[in-house]
């Protein structure tokens, strides 16, 4: 059908498009006859992976230059991703292919990145889901990620279109076993040769050494232990299987309610004071019971509440903070905000039940634009989109929390509980951002990974459920045995670059800007390890708090309620004083010169929280800036590492001739004036210098009109 | 490139050199501590106060008022605070309280500044001090009102480069190429008798006789004619500004109009149109027939295609921008930022400001036609429409004087009212001329330079010292309505340019970033995606919101750029040393590698 130029067209009855521009005339139509056929491109397979079903004569949109091209190839579905295979990106120069992910390209949707699909069916956009009766002449699929993918299928056979897209809504949105995830079969196929250096590795906190290693490091060993009463999950298959609690808590106590109920050590400040996560006991109704959790929390709340010399303060992060309800929906609206496109379908020309379609010699061809117009419509009220979304009000008020908590720990010597009711979504998250803060180290690239390790990975943060893996609609829990778990199964893990980058693009995921801190000698290490057990000895005296003793004995009963279900809503310090301590921690700290391997706060006023451009505006074209950004400036500052690189080696050459020359220094982004700011994700670059030009105009001023009907001067210029 | 700067870079001070500091053998005994002081400033007098700070609360304090500023230093030991606010940044002085109200703050003064701040302060009841104070800075912060003279004139200031002599309009227009075939220069406005508003110097279509001229200048709002600002080295085409053609009610015409802008149009030998951009929404220009003014109609110029671009007027400006003022200062809309940003409308306005100057680089660098732009008198929006333009075409007008050659040019000498607008030392604070359209224009620059940050020589404090001297009267450059004015007062012989001070001390301004391109022509994205409040501006005098300077990006590089010379010099010195001992064997006893920090790469 398609190979004579000549297509049939799925609705058949529109009027051509006058807008409809053609790089070629209709009479060149038959002599481009050869171009139609697809360029072979390769379907790159994983190890394991296997192709489910596929079309032909696809048309993916490419948005180019403020316009729409088509471009034919085959989508095709496996068990782990969407791939369309087409040739338009052959277009992208050495350069930057070196910076494509290996197992992902750029036009693949693995299975578990895609978030909604859409069908077109007679101009009209609607959701796809389960057994279809009509098939769409356009498939849109909008991903986690925040691409948008859209698929012309009106050339596509018949049959192939209902394959394709009932695969695709099959392998998207079934519910899915556990084992039936793709990276098991690509665990058993795979060798999995990543070779760990073990200077340079990322702690996985799955043996009890990393938490020892974790306890030694922070110094956290003094009065926490490490425990493996879980060993095998034997109490509780939530808990990871090794994890650290106060010393003096028996062991017992982690059996009596399966874990909960049990402050789990997260982390230990350099004055001592810890940072701990507690998930709430059941709730109960008999009294006899309630008496029984509350002696057993009693005698759990003492080993970490001891004044004068320790004190806690609890975090009631279910009651008294965000929920998860609140995020989620946030996150949906503003995550529309990035998710731009849907343009009309493609133009016709002739008329009757049959349409012309011109070709190209690229066998593209341009489409008028919508993208545009849309992204220009709201260009015009995106502040007051944003604001409605309140995705960055939620960011400011996680941020605010760390930093309260972060005030208790460092100004007020104070032990903080999470308290939640699994310990693993907001503790999470509150947990990490304090590290960060407080933690130099989570700063490294390999100290981060650690921390999501430990406070989510190991932390039990319910990903399966919280990403939807398993498709599952009914939000029935641990409904999937646990046996997968415990098999000792050599699965990658995403710490491993490798597998996805070439060393070049690695070098991205490093920050030029960062200076690890320099050495101290010895002599010096050892007098401030000293100073540090003393001030672990000392009595909490000088502190703030301690005329406030009876406001904490208060507290406890206060934690006991809590945890017992009968929530009282307001935490007593929720008064305007912890606004004050907040403040003075917050203004003192930033009036202060910053010391990089220190406390780091970030500003939480208005105008200082920003969307963060290079993840969510990175596939959109009109939000490229050309050769700009923070991109430009990065480069430049590569290009000097470099520099004074080479220039160190020559200088080391010139006193050890015979030394081998250093492993090659990363000559990254050498045109770095033509880089867009989307750069390294979006490689769809505009490769003219076109300027993007608003296409939508004024809004009304409202109050200002009689203003702005004014003239600049009051001169009459009737007569001049 | 950058080589040189590394060691002055951190220097702070680039204006204590021009002071005077108060000697230690009691020249300047009734300044107790160094009090700040320009050659030709004098101390008018001195008070203790208490200042009212939004931030911290109240402070104790000496005010010192000279003739050039308001100094106030503070009397408390836990704070440093100092207070260095030159007057003519002062564009209302109030009284608050009274007699009548109650406390240590009753008898208040409360200052309203040009420059996004208030300051307030706290006088003693007992002799008279309040009065004394406001009457002493009416006097010295208005002095047109008092028949006194504006501080440049007094300004007694040396530096060792001439900032006069940054522009010269005959150098600039050869710079372009011209005068050429199609372009001549005419003294016809040498006394300023063809337009009183104009500079003496114009660039116009060599086929058009200078009374050809006067004929077109009847039928142009304040005879402000089509004149030449920027021509494309290659393709010829050019941008042109004018004010409005007085069209009127009746739908005048005018012959010599219409021929002269087709003169225009053929200047490059091109076939299509000549495009007009009137900066004005249509509405706009539609009234203003009313009063005389109007557009250029399709009956009329057939060879011409009109575009509005929908800015809106200099009323409209002045209220966002106190818009801004209210969610700013003192402090900072928290709760719903986002809202309240957007309806100051201000950066929806620098949106539409950059649209229509993008829209005027892409017709001329394309190629398509010569494009036309006016206003309403063609001194305002005009002058931000061609200037951004030009800085987007042409990469000279990117470096440090370049920036400077073009302020000088589409602003200064071609009349935009700076005395006008800002209102140097005129009490008439409600004065409905006045409006912040040069800072508009210098925000468009910034949010530029902020998108392209390695294509402008110079940094951000490069912006806002001009902004800051554009209110301070310390310098002649910003004085004035237009080029006449300012040569009847002979303003380049009796006052300082402010290039002056920012060229002898360029290296404070540098961007470190800077990479010469010629040749490219820069298109920033006007999204509100990408505009941004320019906090380090608006929001520069609340301590918790300042950002961090120098930046930690520009700090490492600037490291970095240190390094590379060291190792550079290094390498030189190890080059030098074995020629010329090539037979003995190093005797040097440590390695240069553990002499010199090594640079931390992480790769």
């Amino acid at each position: 059908m398609l190979g004579k130029g000549v297509v049939g067209g799925g609705g058949g009855t529109k009027a051509p498009k006058p807008s409809f521009v053609s790089y070629v005339r209709p009479e060149e139509i038959h002599t481009n006859e050869k171009e139609v056929t697809e360029k072979e491109v390769t379907l790159h397979l994983l190890p394991g992976e296997q192709l489910l079903c596929e079309a032909s004569t696809v048309l993916k949109y490419v948005q180019e230059d403020s316009c729409q091209h088509g471009v034919y190839g085959r989508l095709v579905c496996t068990d782990f991703k969407i791939a369309f295979l087409g040739d338009d990106e052959s277009a992208l120069d050495n350069d930057e292919t070196q910076f494509k992910n290996k197992v992902v390209g750029e036009n693949d949707i693995t299975l578990h990145c895609v978030d909604q699909i859409y069908g077109v069916f007679d101009e009209k956009k609607k959701t796809l889901f389960g057994q279809l009766k009509k098939y769409p002449e356009k498939l849109i699929i909008h991903c986690k990620d925040l691409r948008v993918f859209q698929f012309c299928l009106r050339y596509t056979k018949e049959e192939e279109v209902k394959r394709i897209v009932s695969g695709i809504i099959h392998h998207t949105q079934a519910p899915k076993l556990l084992k039936r995830l793709f990276l098991f079969s690509y665990a058993t196929a795979a060798q999995n040769n990543t070779v760990t250096d073990p200077k340079n590795h990322t702690i996985m906190f799955d043996t009890l050494k990393d938490w020892c290693w974790e306890l030694e490091r922070t110094k956290g060993n003094m009065k926490y232990k490490a425990v493996s009463v879980n060993e095998g999950y034997k109490v509780c298959e939530r808990l990871p299987a090794y994890f650290v609690v106060p010393t003096p808590l028996p062991e017992e106590n982690v059996q009596r309610f399966q874990g909960h109920g049990i402050p789990i050590w997260c982390w230990s400040c350099h004055n001592g004071s810890a940072l701990l996560k507690m998930s709430a006991l059941p709730k109960e109704q008999d009294d006899g019971i309630l008496q029984i959790q509350k002696s057993f929390l009693d005698g759990v709340y003492k080993t970490i509440h001891r004044p004068p010399y320790e004190i806690v303060k609890t975090e009631d992060l279910s009651s008294n903070f965000l929920s998860l309800q609140e995020i989620q929906t946030a996150y949906s609206k503003f995550k529309q905000l990035f998710l731009i496109g849907f343009p009309p379908l493609p133009p016709y020309c002739g008329s009757d039940n049959t349409a012309t379609l011109l070709f190209s010699p690229s066998s593209a061809y341009q489409l008028p634009s919508d993208n545009s117009t849309e992204f220009w419509d709201t260009d015009i009220k995106w502040f007051s989109l944003l604001e409605s979304s309140s995705w960055l009000d939620i960011i400011r008020r996680c941020l605010k929390k760390a930093i309260e908590i972060t005030e208790c720990m460092e100004a007020q010597n104070m032990n903080v509980l999470l308290l939640e009711e699994n310990a693993s979504d907001l503790c999470c998250l509150i947990s990490s951002l304090v590290q960060l803060m407080m933690d130099p180290h989570c700063r490294t690239r390999i100290g981060f990974q650690s921390l999501i390790q430990k406070e989510w990975v190991m932390g039990g943060h319910c990903f399966l459920d919280r990403c939807n893996h398993l498709r599952q609609n009914d939000k029935e829990e641990g409904r999937e045995g646990q046996d997968t778990q415990s098999k000792p199964l050599n699965l990658l893990t995403v710490w491993d670059w490798s597998v996805q980058f070439e060393p070049k693009a690695q070098t991205l995921l490093k920050n030029p800007l960062y200076v690890e801190k320099p050495k101290l000698d010895k002599g010096q290490r050892k007098g401030m390890r000293f100073k540090h057990q003393r001030q672990l000895s000392l009595p909490l005296t000088q502190s703030k708090s301690s005329p406030k003793r009876g406001f904490f004995r208060e507290e406890t009963d206060h934690l006991i309620k809590n945890l017992l279900g009968k929530r009282i809503s307001k935490l007593i310090n929720s008064s305007d004083e912890l606004q004050d301590n907040f403040r003075e921690f917050y203004d003192s700290w930033h009036s202060k010169p910053t010391d990089y391997h220190g406390l780091l706060l970030p500003h939480i006023e208005g105008p200082e929280i920003k969307v963060w451009a290079q993840r969510y505006l990175r596939w959109i074209p009109e939000a490229q800036i050309l050769g700009g950004s923070r991109v430009a400036t990065m480069s430049k500052l590569l290009e000097m590492i470099e520099e004074v690189q080479s220039l160190q080696e020559k200088i080391d050459e010139r006193h050890h001739s015979q030394q081998a020359p250093q492993a090659e220094a990363p000559c990254l982004l050498r045109n770095s004036a033509r880089l867009s700011s989307l750069f390294p994700f979006a490689l769809l670059q505009r490769h003219s210098s076109k300027p993007v030009l608003p296409t939508s105009g004024w809004k009304a001023l409202g109050d200002e009109d009689d203003l702005a009907k004014r003239e600049d001067e009051f001169v009459d210029l009737g007569d001049v | 490139m950058a080589s040189a700067s590394t060691s002055k870079y951190n220097s702070h001070s680039l204006e204590n050199e021009s002071i005077k500091r108060p000697s230690r053998d009691g020249v300047n005994r009734d300044l107790p501590e160094a009090v700040p002081r320009l050659p030709g400033e004098t101390l008018i007098t001195d008070k203790e106060v208490i200042y009212i700070c939004p931030f911290n609360g109240p402070i104790k304090g000496r005010v010192y008022i000279t003739n050039y500023r308001l100094y106030l230093r503070s009397l408390e030991t836990d704070s440093a605070l100092i207070l260095d606010v030159p007057l003519g940044v002062i564009s209302r002085i109030e009284k608050m309280g009274g007699a009548t109200s109650r406390g240590e703050n009753s008898y208040g003064l409360d200052i309203t500044c040009k420059d996004m701040r208030n300051l307030r302060f706290a006088l003693k009841q007992e002799g008279h001090s309040r009065r004394d104070m406001f009457e002493i800075l009416t006097r010295y912060a208005f002095p047109l009102a008092h028949s006194l003279p504006l501080f440049a004139f007094l300004n007694e200031e040396k530096f060792n480069v001439d900032g006069w002599t940054v522009y010269n309009p005959v150098e600039e227009y050869r710079r372009q190429g011209l005068p050429n075939h199609h372009w001549r220069i005419t003294f016809i406005n040498k006394c300023y008798e063809l337009c009183d508003t104009y500079p003496a110097l114009l660039v116009v279509p060599y086929r058009a006789s200078d009374d050809d001229l006067r004929r077109v200048a009847t039928f142009r709002s304040r005879n402000r004619i089509p004149v030449l600002s920027w021509i494309h080295p290659e393709n010829k085409t050019v941008i042109v500004r004018c004010s409005q053609p007085l069209v009127g009610m009746s739908g005048k015409r005018n012959k010599d109009d219409e021929k002269y802008l087709d003169v225009i149009r053929e200047t490059n030998k091109q076939i299509s149109k000549l495009t007009i951009y009137d900066a004005r929404p249509s509405v706009n220009a539609v009234a203003n027939k009313a009063t005389g003014g109007g557009y250029e109609s399709d009956d009329a110029y057939h060879n011409a295609e009109l575009f509005f671009l929908d800015i809106h007027n200099i009323h409209v400006m002045r209220e966002s921008l106190k818009k801004v003022k209210d969610i700013v200062y003192p402090n900072v809309e928290e709760s719903h930022w986002l809202s309240s940003l957007e309806s100051t409308h201000w950066l929806e306005h620098i949106k539409l400001v950059l649209t229509g100057a993008i829209q005027v680089a892409d017709k001329v660098s394309s190629g398509k036609s010569s494009v036309l732009v006016h206003c309403s008198d063609g001194w305002d929006r005009t002058a931000q429409l061609t200037s951004l333009a030009m800085l987007m075409l042409d990469s000279f007008y990117r470096s440090i004087e370049g920036f400077e050659i073009l302020v000088q040019k589409e602003w200064i000498s071609f009349g935009h009212k700076f005395a006008s607008r800002i209102g140097h030392g005129d009490k008439n604070h409600t004065d409905a001329d006045r409006s912040p359209i040069f800072l508009q224009f210098i925000d468009c620059v910034w949010q530029m330079s902020k998108q392209f940050p390695t294509a402008f020589e110079f940094n951000e404090q490069f912006l806002i010292i001009i902004l800051d001297h554009l209110y301070s009267c310390r310098f002649g450059t910003f004085l004035f309505n237009c080029e006449s004015a300012r040569e009847r007062q002979k303003v380049t012989e009796r006052t300082v340019s402010l290039w002056s001070l920012i060229n002898s001390n360029k290296e404070k301004f540098k961007n470190p970033f800077y990479t010469k391109e010629i040749n490219r022509v820069l298109y920033p994205v006007a999204s509100m995606r990408h505009l941004e409040l320019w906090v380090n501006y608006y929001i520069r005098w609340n301590p918790r919101i300042k950002q961090q300077q120098p930046n930690p990006v520009e700090q490492r590089y600037m490291e970095l750029l240190a390094l590379r010379d060291e190792y550079i010099k290094r390498l030189e010195e190890l080059q030098l040393a074995n020629s010329a001992k090539l037979s003995d064997p190093p005797t040097s006893p440590s390695s240069p590698s553990q002499m010199m920090p090594h640079v931390q790469t992480h790769f």
